[in-house]
């Protein structure tokens, strides 16, 4: 249905470099979440795809045509926001039906593909109603259905579970899954939420201060970080970094995930004392002081008795074990 | 809310100073409306009794009838506040939209520029507008007074509109924009709708002076045609002798309109003044 390609784009805002040069390729039927700290320009960018934006130099290209300068209703996609951003004043219907009537399609045709997407929404109680009368999961699903109608090249997430409170964000965040699977169009989707991009990507590209730091399946940005950044932002909880001089290492960081770590009451290779645990039945966070390593966080998986000033001992898996140069790049 | 915020000496104590207020407010209004209804002597030797059967006395409303064109003066007043109202409230919401909304080269200054006119008067350009007028032919004109009007509403009107555009969720806007609506359907059916509260209160800020305002009239549009309410009701203020029962019916009469049209608005207005601060 719909590639997607991003040319060197840049923004700034007077002084200020929002984006510094982006080139993305976004194959046809690909599911892509930007991800990056808050003011990473991860939200500029997509807003730039939708043409809500103008970048201050590069193009856009969506399915090999050059939309740099088209508005966003000419641009074949369809945008779906943090706030909802239904028409207050407009029933379900109508807030479906308002960018097809203003496209002048037939009646007929726009009748027949609100009933397939709110059929497939779960919407059809709900299309007599104003948005004020729904809830926040209702609204965020009429918001897609607005999106599906169009039948859009390239769909765009604007944060669309952000809103939503944690039970709903899951059930969410399964049927934007299901609704890739099932209709293979491209998505292009912004979050924070490193779990959001884990579960939902084919791709991740991770954003960081207007660049791309690193693009991959998310195992491989997992497995293999190509920096300091992308890995201490992929993974929960965050990865130990330790000083390479403290380990007589050659490399200026060491990484190890909490997850990689072996812990023993008896021996191993950085003794330390238990300052606080945190229980959480399926795993335990264990935040050790140690005499080598100084303070880092271990994940136990499943429950674990221990307690602040106990003593441990930790092992990290040296499989495991990342090395960073002392311009954070991954080395070898 | 909670209990210690409605407790009964608090309600008691807040009633009370605003009670006060009122009666201090309403007083003079009161006086008016209850004088145009008494006789000349009665008026004079008790004016704060109310009209008894033998002090009661339609003279003042018969003269206001029989002299002079009232009807005319009012639709004049009405026309001339209508129109002024309409172009304030149209192009001070469209200006408000382009400084809340738009970025471009000196926004702050744009907007900074349009507020200037809250605290300058503009009776101090009136002999520039007078000479302005007399070029362009619109002496003795309701055009005059409608431009002139409008000129002195929008700062408020802009000040006040935009701060309210602000708030208006840009994600609705940019949804707008996606489902192809031009940027003026996105004004007037998306945005204008979601600040009308204010769009009220701005009417009622900007209508009662217009209303009100005997300086303009006098200079602009003195002719019989063109004289509004308070201006004609100055027909019955003399150097010498006044008829006071004819000014107070005038001026009684005179609230009518704005009363109706307070009204009118007032529902909004509320929610205006209060929204932010009561969600």
């Amino acid at each position: 249905m719909g590639s997607l390609k991003i040319e060197n784009v840049k923004k700034s805002f007077g002084p200020v470099d929002v984006l510094k040069g982006i080139d993305l390729d976004v194959k046809d039927g690909e599911f892509v979440v930007f991800v990056g700290p808050s003011g990473c320009g991860k939200s500029t960018l997509l807003r730039i795809i939708a043409g809500l934006e103008d970048a201050t130099s590069g193009d856009v290209l969506i399915d090999g045509q050059r939309v740099t300068n088209a508005p966003p209703s000419k641009r074949g996609i369809a945008m779906v926001f943090q706030t909802y951003a239904l028409y207050p004043h407009l029933t379900v219907r109508d807030n479906m039906s308002l960018g097809l009537k203003q496209a002048g399609t037939p009646t007929a045709e726009i009748d027949q593909r609100i009933a397939a997407s709110s059929a497939m929404l779960s919407l059809e109680p709900y299309l007599k109603r104003r948005p004020a009368e729904l809830s926040g999961g209702q609204r965020q699903r009429v918001a897609i259905g607005r999106a599906l109608v169009r039948e859009p090249k390239l769909f765009l997430f604007d944060e669309p579970l952000s809103n939503l409170d944690a039970a709903l964000r899951v059930n969410t965040r399964l049927e934007i899954a299901q609704l890739h699977h099932r209709l293979k169009a491209t998505m292009v989707y912004v979050t924070h939420d490193q779990v959001e991009a884990m579960t939902l990507a084919d791709r991740i590209v991770v954003l960081n201060a207007g660049r791309i730091e690193q693009v991959g399946a998310p195992m491989e940005l997992y497995n293999k970080p190509a920096n300091l950044f992308v890995a201490g932002f992929i993974g929960s909880p965050k990865m130990n970094f330790i000083d390479g001089a403290r380990l007589g290492e050659t490399a200026k960081t060491v990484g190890v995930r909490p997850e990689h770590i072996l812990v023993s009451d008896k021996a191993g290779a950085w003794k330390g004392t238990v300052i606080h645990a945190e229980h959480l039945g399926a795993d335990t966070n264990v935040f050790l002081e140690t005499e080598k390593a100084g303070l880092i966080t271990i994940r136990l998986f499943g429950e674990y008795q221990t307690g602040p000033g106990a003593t441990l001992y930790a092992t990290p898996d040296a499989a495991r074990t990342y090395r960073f140069d002392a311009d954070g790049k991954a080395m070898g | 809310m909670s209990k210690a915020a409605t407790s009964l000496p608090r309600t008691i104590g807040a009633h009370a100073v605003l009670l006060t207020y009122t009666l201090i407010a309403l007083f003079p209004v009161v006086v008016i409306v209850v004088n145009s209804f008494k006789s000349r002597n009665a008026i004079f030797r008790s004016p704060l009794s109310l009209p008894t059967a033998e002090t009661f006395d339609l003279i003042g409303y018969k003269t206001v009838m029989a002299q002079g064109d009232f009807i005319q003066y009012f639709q004049n007043s009405l026309t001339v506040t209508v129109a002024s109202l309409f172009f304030v409230l149209l192009f001070g919401a469209m200006a408000a939209f382009a400084l809340s909304e738009y970025r471009f080269k000196g926004n702050t200054m744009m907007g900074l520029y349009l507020a200037l006119g809250i605290m300058i008067p503009i009776r101090l350009g009136t002999v520039a507008i007078l000479q302005l007028m007399v070029a362009s032919g619109l002496v003795n004109t309701l055009t005059a007074l409608v431009l002139v009007y409008t000129a002195q509403g929008l700062p408020l009107a802009v000040f006040i509109l935009s701060e309210f555009m602000k708030q208006v969720s840009d994600d609705l806007k940019n949804a707008g924009r996606i489902d192809g609506l031009s940027e003026y359907r996105i004004f007037f059916r998306l945005v204008l709708p979601l600040v009308r509260p204010a769009m009220a209160t701005v009417a009622v800020f900007t209508m009662i002076p217009i209303w009100n305002d005997l300086w303009f009239p006098l200079i602009l549009a003195p002719s019989e045609a063109t004289k509004t309410v308070t201006l004609g009701a100055q027909v019955f203020i003399g150097q010498f002798v006044t008829n006071w029962n004819a000014v107070l019916a005038a001026l009684s009469l005179a609230i009518l309109p704005v009363l109706i049209l307070y009204f009118f608005f007032s529902r909004q207005l509320i929610r205006g003044i209060t929204s932010g601060a009561v969600k």
